[in-house]
């Protein structure tokens, strides 16, 4: 028989045996056989030597071919093992992918933490930056420098808690608002332009109900300038609020009364509870105050060191447990200081 | 303030709907809280007009079957009367008299009529459907005020008066809205119904119409009769007096009577009803005195003098001294006998108005507000009369509220009015005159508005402008009923609100950006918050205030109240002193969540109080901020994946707080073993010292404590930690070159006597190891039989590593060497491998 058909012969042969074999051993056992230094084919090239001359190039190069498709073939059986090999191992691998997972114990903010955090970065980008100021307070800072001298009728706006001190010395009380450091930031800036936010707990004589706590945080903002007016008190806070509530949220200023500013103002958005239809939450007005504002009465710019025929500024106040309570639709403001992780933990 | 829209269309043209009213109102300043309706379409119980009309009863008879009911014939414009059953009692007087003489107004109601039920609690309604009642047919039925829904009275039926119109739906009889106002104190001109009015008149331009003021002054002249003497001008400005004589005490009439209630004023009886009345309409408090009561008819205003005393109105006696004054002595109106009233607050009892009270002396005054504010504080009875005079009584309308009131008497109790009035007027109202100019508008309101406009935006109000300086600036002279008007800012806010708050444009602010500044004390919170919450931790804010009790649950030695700033008016016992401890409140929710869940991680971040020392410049108390954390329960939540049923300990919280630290890049810091904190375990607590400066305290809660704070866990851990002091510890992060050269691994273990703290182990390893070693690792503790009693292993892991080279096995053993020999001995500790 001529060498290529031993050869053809042999290329068949040990493509049939490669079908056979169903395991890595067996193809191992196979490429010795049939690839190996001293298997089949190597065996058969020998006979290449005594081909003539002319005959011999075609003949080898018969011979690469003959072993590059058995390699390819072996190549092929390998992967397809492989293949097999892991198909089986996924099956024995297989999990209930509905088993709860592996989750890390993070822990959370407290909902006043968040909110005075989206308030910050808001009044952030906008120039406002935070002042802190003390929670127990003389009455001059809470109520005279703010334009309520004793026996004001306004103090009634605000019960308050009296902190007792011994003969001669100075009323101390809980601050019933931020706004004393509304006199802190200004003393320590002025007479120069000042942007500050001044957030912090405060305190009223109020019986603890849902809606009101004796404790509770605030946030107040002052910009002063020789160029603010009330239309950029106007467009400072739609800004805010459309970053908090929404581009185009629907919001309402009206009159309203602070004695320390003049003119005063009430900020209302469209209710987003009910679209402005009226609900329980909205007291049916279709309205959610948000913010009290106004521009800085000219006798608290005094009493913080400015000249108020010079220059002039706006200042605003919010709730952001009240602001927690709208977004969250949460309905009884005790949660927020239960320390109870029935409340903490959904947010 | 409650404002029924009848009263007020007494004085001004209303043509928007009430709804659009409201809206208008509050968006200039005078915010409507609510409205209510009475009767009408959209009250909670509307009167049908078919159904519920006036009716005119005829003739009352006995019921045939029962003694305790008539029957009542009623014409309710039908042609035919229509019987009806009734257990009235107010009825039985006119039972079996015959065809009455004066027949009786009362509400009639038809079969079908929805009403309130008279004899339920509170308001029930109910449909009218006819029934025999005790054989005769009830079909319709005379209602009560309760059934109306007028009031909680169900004695009888409702007798209307004897003009009201047979056949009219009680509906346009009786039913009114009530608007309900929130007046902020620079809005107190809207005390009253006539504020009220002339805000919408300035608002909508419709004119302002004054009520009936005729007065027949058919008495003799007051002069001489009547005297008025003022000893203190300056707290009582005004004060005019008149009389009125021969008067019937007896109640008021209906519609007096229902515009009352609606305001929220109860009708006492004609002379009082009408005094509260012209209040409420006009805003001016006025006082009634029985002029037989009052001692030569002569008003003395003067202040208390020594050992006075006066029984009030509410039968309450007085001593009249300076607590009633809030430190100012109390003002009175007096007469030469001595007291009769607390100016402006309270009437006096000898001088009430009485049934017998024939002659009438009305006093319509303006008085100090502060004066009044202070003793009404001091009485704790803050009337309608005293919160008008605290916000400021416009100086000139004593006169219309005398005419009014006068009027008024006249017509329905009846007398003879004396000529004049006695009007002493000491210091007269001192009209505010203000140049304002539209530049300073432009600055404050950011609108530009020309002289002429910014007058025509004022006057509606009441406001006399001039133009001066050739149209440059207004000169704007506020009205007498604008009291809060007082500078230029007071004008811009009219003209913002006149112009539409909502009208005005938005701008944002143009000028240059204030300097900003650090602020490293936010960013600290910012970073503790989020590496806490990042290490399991849910936050948690608690009260400020506690009590001596829930102090001296945690720890006994801390409640000693005289550390604490205590509140002067508490509300609770509850939360009377500020803290100087996080840890109570918090320890508190701790134990709370547990009732509820079996793993509980909890921080908070707030500010203690600490008294300063006596004679410091600062009264207040210092504030420093501190970090306290409180965990127990299971150390892994209960899962199908990690069966680990262990619970936290002391090292749980330490590797926390540990984490926190470095973090914050503050190293250096020793836990030193604290013994005798009576909130602690004594063997499982540590002080934090850097420097000999204290940070904070950290271990297991004493099991003393748990239990009475009820922390149902088998170890609670808390911590509380100096936050201002670990901002200032804070250092910032210095980048170290990575080597490129590998690392090499030893690991070391040894025995020692377990009174050899392990940080001592470890400094003695690092001083030893040198520069190259690079971290050190504790792997392995071991106390047990194969090291022997009092001793215990310690395994470390030991990793060096040089810049510069690789580190060759002669470096690293000779390394090893000296690390052994030092820890041989330093701490007599003995190498196993
Ligand atoms: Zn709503």
């Amino acid at each position: 028989m001529a060498l290529i058909d031993q050869l053809n012969q042999l290329e068949q042969e040990a493509l049939a045996a490669l079908e056979r074999a169903a395991d890595l051993t067996a193809l191992a056992e196979w490429k010795s056989t049939y690839l190996g230094k001293q298997g089949a084919l190597s065996r058969l090239s020998r006979g290449l030597g005594a081909l003539p001359a002319e005959e011999r190039p075609a003949a080898g190069a018969r011979f690469n071919a003959a072993r590059a498709t058995l390699e390819q073939a072996l190549e092929r059986a390998e992967a397809q093992l492989k293949r097999a090999a892991r198909q089986h191992a996924f099956e024995a691998d297989r999990v209930d992918v509905t088993l709860p997972g592996r989750a890390p114990a993070i822990g959370r903010l407290h909902p006043t933490t968040q909110m005075l955090r989206t308030i910050y970065n808001v009044l952030g980008e906008m120039g406002f930056q935070v002042w802190e100021s003390p929670e127990v307070e003389t009455d001059e800072f809470n109520f005279q420098l703010l334009n309520m001298p004793p026996d004001h009728p306004a103090r009634d706006m605000w019960d308050t808690f009296y902190v007792e001190t011994g003969p001669g010395e100075p009323t101390l009380l809980l601050r019933t608002h931020t706004s004393p450091g509304q006199i802190y930031a200004m003393r320590a800036n002025a007479p120069n332009p000042v942007r500050a936010i001044l957030p912090g707990k405060c305190y009223r004589y109020e019986q603890v109900t849902a809606r009101h706590e004796m404790q509770f945080f605030q946030v107040e903002g002052i910009a002063i300038g020789e160029q603010i007016s009330f239309t950029d008190l106007k467009g400072t806070l739609v800004a805010f609020a459309e970053r908090l509530y929404g581009k185009g949220v629907k919001t309402r200023f009206r009159p309203s009364y602070f004695p320390f500013t003049e003119p005063s103002v009430e900020f209302d958005i469209e209710c987003f509870l009910c679209g402005g239809a009226g609900c329980r939450v909205c007291k049916h007005s279709g309205w959610l105050e948000i913010l009290g504002a106004g521009m800085i009465h000219p006798t608290v710019l005094r009493n913080g060191g400015y000249d108020p025929e010079k220059v002039s500024g706006f200042a605003f106040g919010m709730g952001p447990e009240r602001m927690a309570m709208l977004r969250y639709g949460i309905d009884d403001i005790r949660w927020f200081f239960s320390g109870d992780e029935r409340f903490l933990q959904q947010f | 303030m409650r404002v029924p829209l009848s009263w007020l269309k007494e004085f001004v043209d209303i043509t928007l709907p009430v709804e659009d009213l409201a809206e208008r109102l509050t968006r200039a300043g005078l915010e409507c809280e609510g409205i209510e309706r009475i009767g009408v379409e959209g009250a909670d119980l509307p009167w049908d007009p078919e159904k519920i009309i006036i009716g005119s009863i005829l003739e009352v008879r006995q019921h045939p079957n029962a003694d305790r009911l008539v029957l009542a014939d009623v014409d309710y414009g039908a042609g035919v009367p229509h019987t009806v059953v009734t257990g009235a009692p107010n009825l039985f007087p006119y039972k079996d008299k015959g065809r009455l003489p004066k027949p009786l107004k009362g509400v009639f109601a038809r079969e079908g009529a929805e009403l309130y039920d008279g004899h339920a609690e509170g308001w029930v309604k109910m449909r009218l459907k006819g029934r025999p009642v005790r054989g005769i047919m009830s079909d319709a039925m005379l209602c009560s005020e309760k059934e109306l829904g007028l009031s909680e009275d169900h004695e009888g039926v409702l007798i209307l008066p004897d003009d009201a119109p047979v056949g009219m739906p009680l509906r346009d009889y009786l039913g009114d809205i009530v608007l309900k106002f929130d007046v902020l104190p620079n809005m107190a001109r809207c005390l009253s119904i006539l504020g009220v009015a002339r805000e919408i008149a300035a608002l909508t331009g419709a004119p302002l119409r004054m009520p009936e003021m005729t007065v027949v002054e058919d008495g003799p002249p007051i002069e001489g009769r009547v005297r008025v003497t003022i000893e203190e001008p300056d707290l009582c400005p005004r004060f005019t007096a008149t009389l009125i004589e021969g008067v019937a005490v007896g109640p008021s009439p209906l519609w007096m009577q229902r515009r009352l209630t609606m305001a929220g004023m109860r009708p006492i009886n004609n002379i009082v009803d009408i005094s509260n009345y012209v209040m409420l309409e006009l805003g001016g408090p006025n006082h009634m005195f029985d002029a037989d009561r009052v001692a030569d008819q002569h008003l003395i205003i003067r202040l208390a003098r020594p050992g006075e005393r006066l029984v009030t109105l509410d039968n309450k006696e007085h001593n009249l001294d300076a607590s009633l004054g809030g430190g100012m002595l109390p003002l009175l109106v007096c007469d030469p006998q001595g007291p009769l009233s607390l100016a402006g607050v309270m009437g006096g009892a000898s001088s009430e108005v009485s049934a017998a009270t024939t002659r009438v002396l009305l006093e319509v005054a303006v008085w100090d507000p502060t004066i009044i504010r202070r003793m009404s504080a001091a009485l704790r009875a803050r009337s309608e009369a005293s919160k008008r005079f605290e916000r400021g009584v416009d100086y000139e309308l004593p006169p219309l509220v005398q005419r009014r009131a006068l009027s008024l008497l006249q017509r329905i109790a009846g007398g003879r009015v004396a000529q004049g009035m006695v009007d002493n007027y000491p210091r007269p109202w001192q009209p505010v005159t203000l140049d304002l100019t539209p530049r300073e508008v432009r600055r404050i309101v950011g609108i530009s508005l020309s002289a002429a406009e910014i007058a025509d935006l004022l006057r509606p109000l009441g406001f006399a402008c001039d133009l001066i300086d050739d149209g440059a600036a207004v000169r704007v002279t506020a009205p007498s009923s604008r009291r809060d008007i007082t500078m230029l800012a007071d004008l811009c806010e009219e003209i913002a609100r006149m112009y539409g708050y909502d009208r005005i444009p938005l701008t944002l602010m143009a000028d240059a950006l204030p300097e900003q500044r650090n602020n490293p004390s936010l960013e600290l919170e910012l970073r503790v918050r989020d590496l806490l919450a990042g290490a399991g931790l849910d936050e948690a804010i608690t009260y400020s205030l506690t009590s001596m009790a829930a102090v001296a649950a945690v720890n006994p030695a801390d409640a000693d109240a005289s550390l604490y700033l205590r509140l002067a008016n508490p509300l609770t016992p509850e939360r009377e002193y500020l803290r100087r401890s996080l840890l109570p409140t918090l320890l508190e929710a701790l134990a709370q969540n547990l009732r509820e869940r079996e793993r509980v991680l909890l921080f908070e971040i707030g500010r203690v109080y600490l008294k300063r020392a006596p004679g410091s410049d600062d009264p207040r108390p210092e504030e420093p901020r501190r970090l306290a954390l409180a965990l127990a329960g299971r150390r892994y939540e209960r899962s199908w994946h990690t069966p680990d049923e262990t619970v936290m300990d002391f090292f749980d919280l330490k590797g926390i707080v540990e984490t926190l630290l470095s973090r914050l890049n503050i190293s250096g810091v020793q836990y030193v073993p604290l013994t005798d904190d009576p909130r602690f375990h004594p063997g499982r607590a540590a002080r934090l010292e850097r420097d000999g400066r204290v940070l904070g305290v950290i271990g297991e809660v004493h099991p003393d404590v748990c239990e009475r704070l009820e922390i149902a866990a088998p170890r609670a851990m808390a911590a509380e930690l100096d936050l201002e002091l670990i901002g200032a510890l804070v250092e910032p992060v210095r980048y170290r070159a990575i080597s490129r050269y590998p690392a090499t691994t030893q690991d070391l273990s040894l025995v020692a006597a377990i009174t050899v703290p392990a940080a001592q182990v470890a400094a003695t390893i690092r001083k030893y190891a040198g520069a190259l070693l690079e971290s050190l690792t504790l792997f392995d503790v071991y106390e047990g039989e194969q090291v022997g009693a009092g001793k215990r292993s310690l395994t470390y892991r030991l990793v060096f590593r040089a810049p510069d080279r690789t580190l060759n096995d002669a470096e690293i053993a000779k390394i090893r060497q000296k690390i052994v020999r030092g820890l041989e001995h330093d701490l007599g500790a003995t190498i196993r491998g």
